[in-house]
């Protein structure tokens, strides 16, 4: 396979590209999706091409053909160089890349339980178990519960030596139960929403024990309906995890991603309220506010042994004591804002241009739990696994709503809350941070559905995440 | 090249008498040319190829897709889909595949607009950034092309093509922008110049903006933001797998909406963007869903209509069966007045030239939160009197077309820009009483 890239990468030098790679992927992926006992779809898909990058000047030229051979390569390699070579009739100052390390490198996953060696018969089993499960319940109207897989080799060359093959392997799914109202619908999702996943194998799924959950979220969708509505007001929020891991996503993942801060996705995903001079000194949250970006952490969905520019994958500091202190970069946006590159550039199949990608985007872990976050809050609401999530381009202006909430009153958890959401805007959010628990209760959880770039790219990002507290948040906001 | 409608022919024929079996090949390329800081910096292509071949073994169902085309690549994907069908438990619901029938010659395929060149789509976006110099501008010019063939055993078979192209982009300084939007089967009749000379003029007017109380306002909506209405009423509501699921809030044969409300799908209406038949090979035809106010109908794959005792309205797209039956083709039937005359009759309100991040807070409802974007603007005594900073809503999306809500219609339906992407939906602008705005810039 490398022996494509290197052609293609060759083609690109020859039609004048300053700069080339390109990439071989082969994907497989098995989504398997049951609802109420019945398999709703079993799809698998392989997909299997090459994708080959040239700088001229200030554009990147990118051209992807799933035809591999030789000749279809250096074609390929041809054409973006030419595609680059177009853009110069609206060029700006050409594009530099930071220095990285040239490697030649092999790098995998670590699994135990390949998904692809588990037989179908035996996931489709357990899924339809799961619902089964959840229908026990009376008043359960929908039951589903789905597992998806990847499988993805990449064979990375560049014109300045990198020889990288890599094979990722991710597993994942999870399961809801949906109760129906006459004027609303109530769900709970195990182990959150849209599934949690992982890098890693079929062992990932099992240790979540869908069937062991499904009853005890089935009758928590069940008892939604006649929950009292969350109230509106100014309370002390305390977040589940997984609700934590999306507010991380969100309202400081994507704000610290350097193209959007750089103006480079400026009309679609949108820019960032960061300002690059601000680095180092602006205050992001409260002092106990720590953010890292850590693409080496073992099984969360962000990691990777290289990044698509062949960059080794890294940890860095994005927020210290509260501090914001670091950036997702690639080799050009890095070298464009005088910082160090990141290797935090990835893209979605072989036929889509690498981008800046958050890695794992998590929360360190503090010194408190949830047991003692209750206990210490005399008026306040918790609130667990999203349900809706809105933010604005600039990652300021947020509102969530999750799926079930509690009330706190005089350090006890009371009566179950249905259509909670709350509101905020992000540096007076964070700035309200309190308690946060501790390593016991953090959980690497994935997001396997981020959508940026234009085509549309879907990524799969990691943000750890233990249950924390905020102060003075505005709840239960209606239309 | 590959011929998509014989290579799907051949991928049945490969499945033989195995089982029931369809196939869908879709073959063309897809260009992207993007633009930030007024400068094009990522300009990317594919051609783009995938073959898939969905069967059933006695309504033991799977699918398989794969990109390669030889004949190792094919047998690898019939064999596999086979096994993993062999392995599935029975589907009770499987409805079959589609029957033998005559399609009604929809071809919404434009050649210049296959052969479009990256120089061709560099040239559209320099005539948007001249609209408007010393600003930022960034957006996208984009073509893309496809040719589908389709094939059941049941001896369906359906070839058609498709392109589409479309300049989208913002003029701005800071956190002050202004919007465009041009989307056409054919790249000839993108106008770059008209298209910046729109986001210039948002731009310009949406200067010093101010931070507005938040609440219930009159507002005139532009046609990106009744797309985005409607591309959730469509994805939500009118979904026959919503329907049938009880997750939906249509009901048929009542009157849901405003009596001036209309909406069809309709991929024969010259110009459009879509493919004469779905990914079950079912003919596509105009498809009325909201005449008069009155809610007509739901979309359906075989599945759902099967539920409902129906027929397929011919919008099953493939892959997405378990999300449900989706319209691409949507028209929302438009009025007589422009914009400007709309504006003229609104004492106070807000004319909102796109929304953005729009997420679901409960799908029955259709109660939904966003955000409003490049372009938000305060109008007093029917004239617009200045620029307000963008404004987070939560609006039931159903109740916002109401009876009695519609005001007025927008004389100009065209192609805007949806949360769901271009090309999906035709839209005009619409004037509605009412429209609940939840939180401003400072939360």
């Amino acid at each position: 396979m490398f022996d494509y890239a290197t052609a293609a990468v060759e083609a690109a030098l020859a039609a004048g590209a300053s700069y080339a790679d390109a990439r071989v992927v082969a994907t497989r992926t098995e989504k398997i999706d049951v609802l109420n006992q019945q398999v709703q779809g079993v799809d698998r898909a392989d997909a299997l091409g090459v994708g080959v990058r040239a700088l001229l000047g200030s554009s990147w030229g990118f051209y992807a053909t799933a035809d591999l051979t030789d000749a279809a390569a250096r074609r390929a390699g041809g054409q973006a160089a030419a595609i680059a070579a177009a853009s110069a009739t609206v060029a700006g100052p050409a594009l530099e890349l930071a220095e990285v390390p040239v490697s030649q490198a092999f790098w995998e996953t670590p699994y135990s339980e390949h998904w692809a060696d588990v037989p179908l018969a035996e996931k489709v089993d357990m899924l339809v178990r799961v619902t089964a499960g959840m229908q026990g319940v009376p008043g359960i109207a929908l039951a589903r519960a789905e597992l998806g897989f990847f499988d993805t080799n990449k064979w990375f060359v560049s014109s300045q030596g990198h020889r990288i093959h890599q094979h990722i392997v991710e597993s994942g799914g999870g399961c809801d139960a949906t109760a129906l109202g006459e004027r609303e619908t109530q769900r709970r999702s195990y182990p959150q929403s849209f599934g949690q996943y992982e890098t890693g194998g079929y062992e990932r799924v099992r240790a979540w024990d869908y069937p062991g959950n499904a009853a005890r979220i089935a009758e928590e969708a069940v008892r939604l309906l006649s929950a009292d509505e969350c109230p509106a007001g100014e309370k002390t929020l305390i977040l589940e995890g997984s609700q934590l891991a999306l507010q991380i996503h969100e309202s400081v993942g994507h704000a610290i991603e350097l193209d959007r801060i750089l103006g480079w996705e400026a009309a679609f995903a949108g820019t960032s309220h960061l300002d690059l001079a601000r680095l180092g000194t602006h205050r992001y949250g409260s002092e106990i506010m720590q953010i890292t970006a850590d693409a080496t952490i073992p099984g969360a969905l962000g990691t990777f042994g290289y990044d698509d520019e062949g960059t080794p994958a890294r940890g860095v500091d994005i927020v210290r004591d509260g501090i914001w202190v670091g950036v997702l970069s690639g080799r050009d946006s890095a070298a464009r804002a005088g910082l160090p590159p990141g290797g935090m550039v990835r893209a979605d199949g072989f036929n889509r241009l690498p981008m800046v990608r958050m890695t794992n985007v998590g929360l360190l872990a503090g010194d408190s739990s949830l047991e003692e976050m209750i206990a210490a809050t005399e008026d306040g609401i918790y609130m667990a696994t999203n349900r809706s999530w809105s933010i604005d381009d600039r990652r300021l202006n947020f509102q969530f709503g999750t799926e079930v909430a509690w009330e706190v009153k005089r350090g006890k958890l009371g009566r179950m809350l249905k259509n909670p959401t709350y509101t905020g805007i992000t540096p007076q959010f964070w700035a309200q941070l309190d308690m946060l628990a501790g390593e016991e209760e953090r959980i690497h959880w994935g997001t396997p559905n981020c959508g940026k770039g234009q085509p549309v790219q879907i990524g799969h990002t990691g943000h750890s995440a233990s249950p924390a507290r905020f102060t003075k948040v505005r709840v239960g906001v209606k239309g | 090249m590959i011929d998509p409608a014989a290579t799907a022919q051949r991928l049945v024929e490969m499945v033989g008498d195995r089982a029931e079996s369809q196939a869908t090949v879709a073959v063309g390329e897809s260009a992207l040319t993007r633009f930030a800081n007024s400068v094009i910096h990522q300009n990317v292509a594919d051609a783009t190829r995938t073959v898939s071949v969905k069967v059933a073994l006695d309504g033991k169902v799977a699918r398989g897709t794969d990109t390669r085309t030889d004949d190792a690549g094919l047998t690898a994907l019939v064999e596999r889909t086979v096994e993993a069908a062999r392995l599935c438990p029975a589907d009770p619901e499987w409805p079959g595949l589609a029957p033998p029938a005559g399609l009604a010659g929809i071809d919404n395929y434009d050649p210049g607009t296959a052969a479009a060149t990256p120089e061709q789509r560099a040239a559209l976006v320099a005539e948007f950034i001249a609209a408007a110099p010393g600003t930022d501008a960034a957006g996208y010019c984009d073509t893309e092309s496809e040719v589908v063939g389709f094939a059941n055993s049941r001896g369906q078979r359906a070839t058609g093509g498709r392109t589409r192209a479309t300049l989208d982009g913002i003029h701005r300084v800071g956190t002050v922008a202004g919007s465009g939007h041009q989307t056409s089967q054919r790249v000839a009749e993108l106008d770059g110049a008209a298209v910046g000379a729109l986001a210039a003029a948002r731009f310009r007017l949406a200067s010093h903006p101010f931070d507005l109380k938040p609440g219930e306002y009159e507002v005139v909506l532009s046609p990106e933001c009744v797309a985005t209405i409607v591309t959730f009423l469509a994805f939500y509501g009118f979904n026959g797998k919503a329907v049938t699921e009880g997750r939906s809030f249509l009901q048929i044969g009542e009157a849901q909406f405003d009596e001036r409300v209309e909406i069809w799908d309709d991929p024969g209406l010259p110009g459009s963007l879509g493919l004469g038949f779905d990914g079950e090979g079912t003919p596509k035809r105009r498809l009325d869903l909201v005449r008069s106010g009155v809610t007509l109908a739901a979309l359906h794959d075989r599945k759902t209509a099967a539920r409902v005792g129906g027929s397929s309205t011919g919008h099953s797209v493939p892959g997405l069966e378990g999300w449900g039956a989706l319209a691409t083709d949507i028209v929302v039937g438009g009025g007589r007045a422009s914009e400007n005359q709309m504006i003229a009759a609104v004492d106070r309100g807000l004319y909102v030239a796109t929304f953005d991040y729009c997420r679901v807070l409960d799908p029955k409802s259709l109660v939904v939160t966003g955000l409003t974007r490049n372009g938000t603007f305060l109008i007093e005594n029917g004239a617009i009197t200045g620029a307000v900073t963008s404004l987070r809503f939560t609006q039931s999306f159903v109740a916002a077309l109401g009876a009695g809500r519609v005001l007025d219609l927008g004389g100009e339906v065209r192609f805007a820009d949806s949360e769901f992407g271009p090309g999906l939906v035709r839209a005009p602008a619409l004037r509605l009483a009412a429209w609940s705005f939840t939180g401003g810039a400072e939360g």
